[in-house]
Parts: structure tokens; C-alpha cells; sequence
């Protein structure tokens, strides 16, 4: 069965802090999903199915918490990409008439807590089988996404200044965002002289760390058009796990490369034909190697893609993150994905911001990477969504 | 050289601990797997290419090369992570260690060599 034209993004909410040591992790879920309701005129009364992953405190816990009554029920653990995965089981659910309001919901206060998210081992699960053989030898997110960068470097001749005008690209949207937490525009010297962290990954190569919120609300087609929000269809869904292989790694390839052509196949479109992309950026490399295994150019030919601002709203061929991404705007709860859904439905219904707002955009395709680093596990979830 | 930092103990496993006593000796064990033929890292008890039990643990020459590493600068002591191809075939995670990180090269070879942690040691390798 394909989830094709099943489900639509119906309401979205980002919270608007990057710092909330005032509030609970389960406050900042509800009222992510307040907002999200209100967006598109629903109610809690409304939701009939629940989506959440490991940053919530307690999936059951949550629903008891919000005071839901559903009947479906998800808390699938893909990292930050949870969310991109939600939408498409998501949409499953609804096509086989599980529920017809799913709720999704995000939240979470790392900065406020001080986690090292990506300088230090963070240990989830000490029975995880792979902890044993990483932990020990000091291997953090952001050494394991460098070796993925260096073995990119190695192969196909990659610079650190071609990673660095993803991060460029992501200031110039930036600018326009008020509750960005960076929003001075940046150069490529900037970025390849801020410090090293793990190289070859520069401090400016590296997302933000934010407290914060995010939701979304899909339907099934009669409810969406019976609210008064542009109609935002998911055309295409799908998902992919690469892991190590027992030792067998391409270093230089994501799950993408699997979940985006299951995706593109199910929405019957290319490449060419998306208008707007959101990519998990955790770090530079992490959107560059999406880039090229989602077709949009050659495996190894993501550096002279990025470089010179083609990624820039308005001035490249390929705007992404125009809301400054989790390089400059947001990464709440150490988890990007639910705001690159957000802001691929702010750019299909007309209502990002004004300076970086992609003219006629109908067709925009979401991509996430969660659940571990490229370069040992990892799952992607490909979206692509219509403005119908 | 490079000083010696913090090391997070593992925590082995009854399906691990040949493991981390063979290291104790200052051996590297690797599971083989006598059906498919192929050696894997980490060691499972089932093997993952082919799904057979047939797994025992074998030594390992102690060589290979790097396949790629990064240099954790971000640390009270920098230091180095890598993926070593052992000559065996499988990647494995790892540090480099008594050598300037600055003249580090990927596919420089490596050989075996021993970290020392409170009641353990870790199987990490040095540039030839």
C-alpha cells in the first residue's frame, strides 16, 4: 500500500525558545503541541494517535500527560530524524484507518543542562552491543561525522572551505529569523579559521545546542481540507538503516542513498523537480553527503555543488534550510529533524520568511539523519511534500 | 607523543569478555566465522554476514592501515580516533597513539599495540 496523497501536513509549531531553563521537558512537548493544533484549528480533544521518540520523557507518560485519548500509538527511536519518520508512519496509519489526527511532538533542554552533545561519549543504553567498542576509545558524534568528512577529503578531493559555504549558506537565512540563535552572516574564512573540534570539523562546522520545542499535526485528506491552512500533501515516504556491516563501511555514504529513491519513486518526481530542500545538519559533512545520495548531484561531487552559494534562497539553484537550519537557527532537544518538516511546510504554504521565501514552491523534499553518526549507524527518512 | 587521557572502561559482555581478557594479554581477538569464512568486528556471537553460529575467536596479526582518523583537538588531551583496516578485513574503531598527529596520513600502515585503563587495556595502534 502506498501512503501516496494519504495524509497531510496539517499544523506545525516551532517553540520560539533556544534556552528554556523556566520550563519541564513534558511543558515544552505541550506547548509545542498547543501550537501546532492551534496552527491549524484542531484541538487535543481532536487527536486520535500519537507520535514521540527518546527525547520525550515517557511515551505513555506523555499521552497520560496531555491528557490524550488515542488509539494509536508510536515511539519509535530514530534520533533526530524520529520526526521525519513519524510523518510517513504517520500517513501509514491514517491509510489504514488507525487514526486520523496524529500528533507529533518534540522537546527538550540540552543547553540548559550543559550536555557536551558531541565533544563527549554519551552512553543511552551500556547493554548497547556497539557502546563496548566506541565508548572506550573516546569516539563522540562529532569525531565519528569527522571521520566521514576526512575519508570524503581523502577520496574525492572535498576542502574544508566547500564544507564550509553549507554553513554560509545556512547564515545568510539565518539573518532573516528572529529567534535564530545565530544570526550573523558568516564567511567561508570565518568558518575555516574558528577552531578546530574534531578535525577536519571546525566549530562553525558544527549545529548549534538548543533547548527547545516542535510539532506537528497530520490528517487524513477530508480533515485537511476542511481547515482553512494551503494544503500541504505528503506525496512520497520512506526510510533506510546503514550500519557497519560487521566492519564493511562506506564512510562516505548515508541511508539516504536507499530511503531518498524509495521516496522519489513513491511521489513519482526527481530530483529536478524539487523546489526547496530541508537536510539534517548536524554537521556540514552530514548535508553535503545527503546531498549526493539523495541524486541531487554525483557521488563525490557534493564540494563543487555546495560551493559559491548554490544552497543561498534567491541566488543558488537549490535553496535549503531557510530558516537557518540547526547550524544557525535551531536544534532542540539535539534532534533536527521536526524542524526541517516545519520549515519545508512554512516554505509550501507562502509563509516563510520574506527575504528567503522560494517563489512558486510546490514541491519540497525533507531529509534526516538520526540515531547514531554516518560513519558507524545511522537511519534516514525521506520525505517529499506538495503543495497541493 | 601523545599523552595518555581518560579512558571510559567498557563494560564487557559474557558474549564479550574473551574480548577484553585477550586484550588483559595484549592480544587483539577477532571472531571468524567458519561458515561464510569471513572475519567481523565487533565480535558477535552470531555472525552478521551470514547469520551462522559458527563463530570462534581467532588472534589477529596485529597490522593494518588507517582507513581514516580525526584528531579530537576539543579534549583536555587531544587525541585520536580512527578506523584501522585490519589485514584481517574488517574496519575497526580505534586510536592512534605514539605519534604526532600532525604527520598522521590515511592508509599509512599500523601495528597493534596497548592502552592501559584500571584493570584493562585497550587494543589501539601506532603508525609504522
Amino acid at each position: 500500500m502506498s501512503i501516496r496523497d494519504q495524509a497531510y501536513i496539517a499544523g506545525i509549531y516551532e517553540h520560539p525558545t533556544r534556552k528554556a531553563s523556566d520550563k519541564s521537558v513534558a511543558q515544552l512537548h505541550a506547548e509545542s503541541a498547543l501550537g501546532a493544533l492551534r496552527d491549524c484549528g484542531l484541538s487535543a480533544a481532536d487527536v486520535d494517535g500519537y507520535f514521540c521518540a527518546g527525547d520525550a520523557p515517557g511515551g505513555v507518560q506523555m499521552i497520560e500527560y496531555l491528557g490524550l485519548n488515542v488509539r494509536h500509538y508510536d515511539g519509535t527511536e530514530a534520533g533526530g530524524t524520529s520526526y521525519v519518520l513519524d510523518v510517513g508512519h504517520a500517513a501509514q496509519a491514517i491509510a489504514a484507518g488507525k487514526c486520523n489526527v496524529a500528533l507529533i511532538t518534540l522537546g527538550g533542554r540540552p543547553r540548559s543542562e550543559g550536555v557536551a552533545t558531541g565533544t563527549t561519549p554519551r552512553i543511552y543504553n551500556i547493554s548497547a552491543p556497539d557502546v563496548q567498542f566506541e565508548a572506550p576509545f573516546g569516539a563522540t558524534l562529532v569525531n565519528l561525522y569527522a571521520m566521514s568528512a576526512a575519508r570524503h577529503m581523502h577520496q574525492f578531493g572535498t576542502t574544508s572551505e566547500q564544507l564550509a559555504w553549507i554553513k554560509v549558506a545556512a547564515s545568510h537565512h539565518a539573518q532573516h529569523n528572529p529567534n535564530a540563535m545565530l544570526r550573523e552572516v558568516v564567511t567561508v574564512e570565518d568558518v575555516v579559521n574558528s577552531p578546530l573540534v574534531a578535525e577536519p570539523l571546525h566549530r562553525l562546522d558544527c549545529c548549534v545546542i538548543s533547548d527547545g520545542g516542535g510539532a506537528l499535526v497530520v490528517v487524513r485528506p477530508e480533515i485537511a481540507r476542511s481547515l482553512k491552512k494551503p494544503l500541504v500533501k505528503v506525496r512520497g515516504a520512506a526510510e533506510a538503516v546503514k550500519h557497519s556491516a560487521g566492519g564493511q563501511i562506506d564512510l562516505t555514504s548515508s541511508a539516504a542513498a536507499r530511503s531518498g529513491p524509495a521516496a522519489f519513486a513513491e511521489a513519482g518526481v526527481s530530483p529536478k523537480d524539487i523546489n526547496y530542500v530541508s537536510i539534517y545538519d548536524s554537521f556540514t559533512i552530514t548535508v553535503l553527503t545527503q546531498l549526493e545520495d539523495l541524486g541531487f548531484c554525483a557521488k563525490g561531487e557534493g564540494g563543487k555543488f555546495v560551493a559559491d552559494g548554490n544552497l543561498i534562497s534567491g541566488v543558488g539553484r537549490l535553496p535549503f534550510n531557510t530558516d537557518g537550519g540547526g547550524l544557525c537557527n535551531n536544534h532542540p532537544a539535539n534532534r533536527g529533524g521536526i524542524t526541517k518538516a516545519i520549515e519545508a511546510v512554512r516554505q509550501l504554504r507562502g509563509e516563510a520568511n520574506a527575504a528567503v521565501q522560494v517563489k512558486d514552491c510546490r514541491l519540497a523534499l525533507v531529509n534526516g539523519i538520526g540515531g547514531g553518526a554516518l560513519a558507524n549507524k545511522h537511519c534516514s527518512a525521506t520525505l517529499i511534500l506538495e503543495r497541493e | 607523543m601523545s599523552k595518555s587521557r581518560d579512558i571510559i572502561a567498557p563494560t564487557p559482555s559474557p558474549e564479550t569478555e574473551e574480548f577484553w581478557r585477550s586484550a588483559r594479554e595484549k592480544r587483539l581477538a577477532l571472531k571468524y566465522c567458519s561458515s561464510c569464512k569471513k572475519h567481523h568486528y565487533y565480535p558477535r556471537a552470531i555472525c552478521p554476514h551470514c547469520f551462522s553460529d559458527s563463530t570462534e575467536w581467532r588472534d589477529a596479526q596485529g597490522e593494518g592501515t588507517i582507513h581514516a582518523f580525526s584528531v579530537m583537538r576539543r579534549a583536555p588531551v587531544p587525541y585520536a580516533v580512527a578506523y584501522i583496516e585490519l589485514a584481517e578485513g574488517p574496519l575497526m574503531l580505534s586510536n592512534l597513539v605514539n605519534c604526532d598527529f600532525n604527520k598522521v596520513r590515511i592508509g599509512q600502515g599500523v601495528r597493534l599495540c596497548f592502552s592501559d585503563f584500571e584493570g584493562g587495556k585497550l587494543p589501539v595502534f601506532e603508525p609504522l
